[in-house]
This record gives C-alpha cells, structure tokens and sequence, in this order.
C-alpha cells in the first residue's frame, strides 16, 4: 500500500535531488506595524517523493498558512522554497499559474465542489483548465470517479451526493490530471469515522507514487496512521517531525484544542 | 471554460434571473421609450411623406417646420414657376379649419387643398370613393380615423355633409392616411374649396410643390428658386429633417423622453450590477479554487464577461423582443405611436453593452485580486 521507502526522521537523511519539497528559513508576516501578525516563523521542511506527510498543529499555528506557500498560492515574506525542483520563490505569478495547474491536486475542507457541474463535470475542472475538450475530460473523470466507487453517481449534483461522496469527487478533481504534488487541506474534518477512513485510503492508495508527494494538513488523529511522517506544528514553526506510527505513540506536542 | 462559467451562471436560478431582469427591465424602457419618441417624430412630419410626387417645397423664408405656416401670395406661384430648371410648380393649402357637424357640434380638422387642375398631393389610400369625385362641388375625402374620430362607432359611408366656414362639405371619399401630430381629421379637397373653407385672409397660399426638370438635381433647383424669389426652397427629405430638428430643438419632447431612457438605465445597471456583484461574492470560493487550480487571471476575466455578456444577450433579446411586442399591441389596440427603426435597437444594444460592462467591472476587480489561498481558510 504504501512506498517502499522507509521513513526518514531527520532532513539530512535525504538528499536535496530527491525532495519533492524543501522549504529553508520561511517566514510569513500579514499586515504591518502594530497589527501585523507573524504566521510563520523561520520555517525549516523537507518532504521525499513518495511520502504522504501530515501537518498537525492547533489552529492558528501556521499549518494553512505554509501549505498555501508550498501549494503556490501564497507568497513568503522570506525564505527558500522548492517544489518540485521548481524555486517557488523567484517563480513569477504566470509561471506559478501554470506550476499549479500541472503539478498540483488539491482537495479543500469544505470540498469547494461547482454546485452546478454534476459529479464527472466537476472531477474534470482540473482537464478543462488544462484546455482538455469537454467529452475527452468527462471521459477522463468518469474513469476516475469509476476508480473511487463513484460509477453510479457521475450525472449526480454535488447537493445529491453526501459529504463522503463529494469528497470522493474532490479527491477524483485532485487527482485526474495526475499531479506530482497533493495537498490536502483538513481532507476529512467535515467527514464521520467511517467516510474519513475511506477517504485518507483512497489519497494513500491512489496518490500516494514514487514520484508524488502527498501533504496533508489535518486535525483529525484518526487519519494519522496514514502518516509516512507527521510534522507537528506550534506557533509559526515545525515543533518536531516523526514517523507515523512513532508519533502516535508520543506525548502530544500541542496544545489543548489538539484531538 | 466558458462552459463552467455558463453553468455556474445558470446554476443559481434566481441570481440568473435577477440579473436578466435587470437588463430586461433597461432595455424594455430604452427601447420601448425610444420607439415612442421616434413614432411622434414620424408624426411630425407623416404629412409631408404622405405628398408624393413633388420633391421641392417651396415656403416663405421664415418658415421653421411643416406646421409653421406663413402664407404666401398667390403670385408666388408664378415666381417659382417662371425659375429655370423647374418642370412644374402647383400650389398646396395647409391649414386648421373649423368643422360644424350634423349634429351641431364643432371638431377641428386639418384642411389640405390640393392644386385644382392636377390634385397633385392627393392620397393615394382611398378605398371608399375616389379622388376624381374631389372634382364635385363641396367635395371633401377624409382619413378613416377622422371619420372614426368625429363619427364613432358608425360605419364608412359617403355623402355625410358639414359645414366649415358656413360652406357645405360633402364626403365623396375615405382614405387611410398617417396620423399626424395633432391628431386630428385630415380633410383632402381642391385647392379653390380650401381657400373658401379656410378663414378668411388675405394670403392663403401655404407652398409651392414643384419638381425640377430631369437631370437636374433638387438641391440645385433649390438653390435658383432661392436665388430668384427670396423664398425658401428646400427638399423633401430636407424638409422631413428641418421639421424633426425643430422638435428636438424647441420642443421638450427629447428631454422628456431622454429622462426616462436615462433612469431606465440607471435603474437597470444598478439592479444588474447589484445581483451581478452578490452573484459573483457568493461564487467567491469557486473562483478562488479555480485560481488555485492553475485558471489564469485573464481566463478568469474572460469568464466573468462572457457571464455578463451571456445576460446582456438574453436580457436584450428579451427587453426588445418585449418592446416590440408593446409595440404591436399599441399599433392594433391604441393610438399611441411605435416606430422602432434599426437606429433604437442599436442604441439599446449599445445600452445594454455598457450596462453590463459597469455591472461586471466590479465582480471583476474582486475576482482578479482574489487570493487562491482563500480556499484554504475554513
């Protein structure tokens, strides 16, 4: 199910060839003066092809905040950041547009589903966007969706289908253009026990390749087996980083409102 | 992506609808206004296309429109005619007269007197009678909705008497015939019958129709006629456009009209714009994932014009399909007056490109600096 790879704990184990993010000294200020508020503080992460790595942390620790500057979609105020061997940081915005369209899958909380394309039309964004037809991109999508057990439901509206099975198609929208880098973001938050399983199965079996990296930021503790490695976030900065299983069993570095 | 943009437009029915009613709305009240401003001034100079046949009016010199008559001397006629270049000249009487019905009551008639010899500015719409009979005594031939204005609900019928001007008036004729202005009965008879009709003064003259000899050019002749008598000569179709520029300059017609187009469009961008903008902040997130999906900014600027051109098309088709059915309906059921040339469906077109143009310059200047992290925020 998963890699080969073993896990590593450390950024040095890997080399810099083979990391499909690596972010130095990353720092994120909003606003200025008297309201600014620093996001993050000298961020420091490597994360290998083939790893589905998890950022976990209390709200407001910085977690959404560098998995949008990773994903492209947020500037840093300072530091490195390489995704994909691209340097995100000198990239102009076009550059950026195209980056995330060809590389980037990404599934949202609250699903951000068109609530007027039906199942198959929304898996198919992604094609559409890439200048796809619209009947070789349905066809595409349909493919996938079949793939995530959602066959029956292609011509359903995202209001037919329930929370699981649009996330079903979140994740069929992520992955149609087969992106290198996924980013999830509180993928099954809004998900009961049993959806969230099924959920963080298909991301680990379906996304989850040599040559992918999979990012996931999740409060949810269930979803943290899934883990290759867990970062742990507080404050604006990367507490500690460890391998799934191991942190599982570790005293929990965050604050209260951590599951 | 032109497709998405459709079908998120669509996707929410009453934002749709909102919008489209808006445009609707605007382009119904600038089309259906315009119309009506263009039928009165078709009114304005309906009398002057109904004179077929000549194509020089000659006039005194301080005459400003169709209606402004100043009579003229008889022996202007003669004037005209003796100028080189002309063919023939004839005369014409426009005037109001009195009428004095059977039944003892009195309705104001415009009074046209045709040249004797040749009747030439006689209608060419008579279907009851002809213009022959205008040659009998007392003869007259009235506009079918003259008859049906002093004689309602009773049917067509020749031989009907009135008095003008203590002269008995006998119907040998009704012609269909453009309404005018005023609106009201067109009276057609000889020239030598008006001027006994007519009030009495001493000039009675109202133009001179003439026509130039061929191969000369109107403006030409126009031109010498000028020259030569001190009158005023112009052209049919000078004529038609001098009267219609006399509305518009001294009348408060345009303004009148004007202001219901502007509030029309006023109102109608603004309701556009509204639903247009409340449209575009619920779909904040949609474009947000979009942009975060890898959608250009210029992409996404096409997008949102194509949804407001996608409404300003419908709601065109819709506000002048509209119109012109209003249109209809007050042509067979009223006597207000419709004329919607191709002019007014240019201009609301126009209109309505500007409205949704303004409607859309604010969805799109939220959605261009829309951050794509916005998706991320909960």
């Amino acid at each position: 199910m998963k890699p080969a790879m073993p896990a590593p704990t450390t950024f040095d184990d890997i080399g810099a060839e083979e990391m499909a993010i690596r972010v130095r000294g990353v720092t994120k200020e909003f606003g200025s003066g008297d309201s600014m508020t620093r996001a993050l503080r000298g961020v420091d992460l490597d994360v290998p092809y083939g790893e589905l790595l998890m950022l976990v942390g209390p709200s407001g620790c910085g977690k959404t905040t560098l998995v949008s500057i990773i994903a492209g979609t947020l500037e840093p105020s300072a530091g490195d950041v390489s995704v994909l061997g691209k340097d995100l940081v000198t990239m102009t915005n076009g550059r950026k547009v195209c980056f995330r369209r060809e590389n980037v899958g990404f599934i949202f909380q609250s699903y951000n589903l068109l609530p007027s394309l039906t199942a198959v039309e929304n898996a198919a964004v992604p094609l559409l966007i890439a200048g796809w037809r619209r009947s070789a991109a349905v066809a595409a999508a349909a493919d996938v969706l079949g793939r995530l057990g959602l066959g029956d439901r292609l011509t359903n509206l995202p209001s037919e289908l329930s929370g699981g099975q649009q996330q079903r198609v979140a994740i069929a929208r992520a992955l149609v253009h087969e992106p290198r880098l996924l980013v999830c973001d509180e993928p099954t938050s809004a998900l009961d026990a049993e959806n969230g399983r099924i959920t963080m199965e298909l991301i680990q079996k379906i996304a989850v390749q040599p040559d992918r990296a999979v990012i996931v930021v999740t409060h949810d503790s269930r979803a943290y087996s899934f883990a290759d490695r867990i970062a742990a976030m507080e404050d604006g900065r990367i507490e500690s980083v460890a391998s799934g299983p191991h942190h599982l069993a570790a005293p929990a570095p965050h604050s209260p409102d951590h599951p | 992506m032109f497709w998405i943009a459709w079908k998120m437009l669509i996707g929410n029915r009453a934002k749709y609808l909102g919008i489209v009613f808006g445009v609707v709305f605007a382009a119904l009240l600038i089309a259906q206004q315009a119309s009506i401003f263009c039928g009165l001034m078709s009114l304005t100079v309906s009398q002057i296309r109904d004179v077929q046949g000549p194509s020089i009016w000659v006039m005194d010199e301080n005459v400003q429109f169709v209606d402004d008559i100043k009579p003229l001397s008889d022996t202007e006629l003669f004037r005209v005619k003796g100028v080189q270049g002309v063919d023939w000249a004839v005369r014409f009487y426009k005037g109001i007269a009195r009428a004095r019905l059977e039944e003892g009551s009195y309705e104001q008639m415009i009074l046209l007197g045709l040249d004797d010899a040749t009747l030439v500015g006689a209608p060419e719409g008579v279907f009851m009678g002809s213009i022959a009979d205008l040659r009998k005594p007392d003869a007259v031939i009235i506009d079918d909705a003259g008859y049906k204005r002093i004689w309602p609900g009773e049917p067509f019928r020749l031989g009907r008497v009135f008095e003008m001007n203590d002269h008995r008036a006998v119907v040998v004729g009704i012609t269909k015939a453009s309404r005018t202005f005023q609106s009201f009965p067109i009276l057609y008879t000889r020239y030598s019958q008006a001027v006994t009709f007519a009030p009495p003064e001493r000039k009675v003259l109202s133009f001179v129709l003439a026509n130039p000899q061929p191969g000369l050019a109107p403006e030409e002749v126009c031109h010498r006629i000028e020259a030569q008598t001190g009158l005023q000569a112009v052209t049919r179709d000078q004529f038609l456009r001098k009267t219609i520029i006399y509305y518009l300059q001294k009348t408060g017609i345009p303004i009148n009209f004007g202001i219901t187009v502007f509030l029309g469009f006023l109102v109608g961008t603004a309701i556009a714009g509204q639903t247009f903008y409340l449209f575009t902040v619920e779909n904040i997130r949609q474009f947000g994932a979009l942009k975060a999906m890898g959608t250009s900014n210029w992409m996404i600027l096409l997008m949102v014009l194509s949804q407001a051109l996608h409404v300003g098309l419908v709601g065109y088709g819709v506000g002048v399909g509209l119109a012109a059915l209003f249109g209809w309906w007050s042509r067979s059921m009223t006597r207000l007056s419709f004329f919607m040339p191709w002019q007014v469906l240019a201009i609301t077109a126009a209109a309505v490109f500007v409205i949704v143009l303004v409607a859309s310059v604010l969805s799109i200047r939220k959605v261009l600096v829309l951050d794509p992290a916005v998706v991320f925020r909960g």
